[in-house]
């Protein structure tokens, strides 16, 4: 079904990479923005990523990443065999290590099929690192697509009740077979220190899972896609080293307790602004 | 001592409302996720109250329902009558064995973590009167 026919790639020894999945249940807490970051970071310290889009019917991952302009062809080709996965594979223009291969935005998630989407993952765990899988929100169909092929799972949940409930539940499907990590999102740590949002420890007394890290609610993300570059590429955002200590927690390079985001001060407030 | 300050001042944080409401939903997720659970519990209720009293086990019916501040256990069995012999003083030391239910199963598949944390919070009021036609003076010993 998936071919590996490309013959530099094939002259090269086979890799078995890693395949995480980034999922959630609940939609709009930041899969797609965390699948894009991981993957800018773990990309720009040399490893071979590519950003596989599950998301099919409501294309995203392009966007965020800045490739929408290249991309040519999409999973449901290669899955169809109407094109190959070189071609469909894009190259990010920053980090050449980086690939995304795109949904379909025209279709539906019913339309892919699940042990064919296994097994695009398991051939293109043979060609790199890392293979992140961007899920769609909700536990049906797409949910089931994106999890076949990865034995690994990251859970991103936002501090707030409903986001909580469904990671629950996602965690209770992903399954005991699976390792499975716990990325806090959209933290204000202001908010926590008044008591009106629940705190890290709150949200991980529940999901009791290992956690990798922890990202502020920062007017630097809505500022990254809008332009299309990931801001865990920016050397000088604090949102971008947060996502660069993620990377290095997933792979192994990093460990001990994640730093909780702090409450910034009215000087970094004012040079922040001004950036 | 952050409680205490918070209810000094009159006005829980909205954080602990937040806690609170995700304690008993995920309580009333996880108990609907774990129907062997569930029927295990059934089971074993019965099995204890047919001690004292003759039960309808066909038309038994236990049910969780989330409620304003706690997911409440509502056990409604009817009750035949008294048993003719007394009561056993104190049932055999049974051995500590879990009952027959499977120890996960079903679409809800939970989890390596063991009981959730609330679980062990299980509020339980008075069950509804059972319909008790048989009985109608039974008094505990
Ligand atoms: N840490 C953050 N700070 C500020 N905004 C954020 C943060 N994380 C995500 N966002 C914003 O939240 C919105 C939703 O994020 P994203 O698309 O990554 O979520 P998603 O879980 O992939 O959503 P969906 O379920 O629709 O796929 C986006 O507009 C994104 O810019
Ligand atoms: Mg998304």
């Amino acid at each position: 079904m998936i071919e590996q026919e490309a013959p530099a790639a094939s002259a090269v020894p086979r890799k078995r990479g890693r395949a995480i999945v980034v999922t959630s249940g609940k939609g709009g807490v930041g899969k797609t923005t965390t699948t894009a970051n991981l993957g800018a970071a773990l990309g720009a310290s040399g490893a071979s990523v590519v950003l596989v889009d599950a998301d099919v019917g409501l294309r995203n991952l392009d966007i965020v990443l800045g490739l929408e302009a290249r991309v040519r062809h999409h999973v449901l080709d290669v899955l169809e065999g109407s094109a190959t996965l070189d071609d469909a594979l894009v190259t990010d223009k920053r980090v050449p290590t980086l690939r995304l291969l795109a949904a379909a935005q025209t279709r539906e998630k019913d339309e892919v099929d699940t042990a064919a989407f296994r097994d695009l993952i398991a051939s293109l765990r043979d060609r790199f690192d890392y293979v992140l899988i961007d899920c769609p929100a909700g536990i049906e169909k797409g949910f089931a697509n994106a999890i076949v092929g990865a034995d690994e799972a990251i859970v991103v949940c936002t501090p707030e009740v409903s986001a909580v409930r469904d990671a629950d539940r996602v965690v209770g499907l992903l399954g005991d077979g699976r390792s499975v990590k716990l990325i806090v999102n959209r933290l204000r740590p202001a908010l926590v220190r008044k008591g009106k949002m629940l705190s890290v420890d709150d949200v991980n007394a529940i999901l009791r899972l290992p956690l990798l890290g922890v990202i502020a609610d920062a007017p630097d993300v809505i500022v990254s896609t809008n332009k299309g570059e990931p801001v865990a590429l920016d050397a000088a955002s604090p949102v971008g080293e947060a996502y660069r200590l993620i990377a290095q927690r997933v792979a192994g390079t990093l460990t001990g307790e994640p730093e909780i985001p702090r409450e910034r001060t009215f000087f970094e407030k004012l040079f922040g602004s001004l950036r | 001592m952050f409680e205490f300050i918070q209810r000094f001042f009159g006005k829980p944080a909205s954080s602990e409302t937040a806690k609170e409401r995700l304690r008993l939903v995920l309580l009333s997720d996880h108990l609907s996720l774990a129907p062997d659970v569930v029927e295990s519990l059934k089971h074993d209720l019965i099995e204890v109250i047919s001690r004292y009293v003759d039960v309808d086990a066909a038309n038994c019916d236990v049910s969780f329902e989330q409620q304003e501040a706690a997911v409440a256990m509502l056990a409604n069995i009817p009750i035949l009558g008294m048993r003719t012999r007394p009561t056993p003083p104190a049932p055999p030391p049974d051995p500590p064995t879990p009952p027959t239910a499977p120890p996960n199963s079903g679409r809800g598949k939970r989890r390596r973590r063991r009981a959730s944390p609330a679980g062990a919070n299980i509020a339980a009021p008075a069950p509804p009167p059972a319909p008790a036609p048989g009985a109608p003076g039974f008094s505990p010993v």
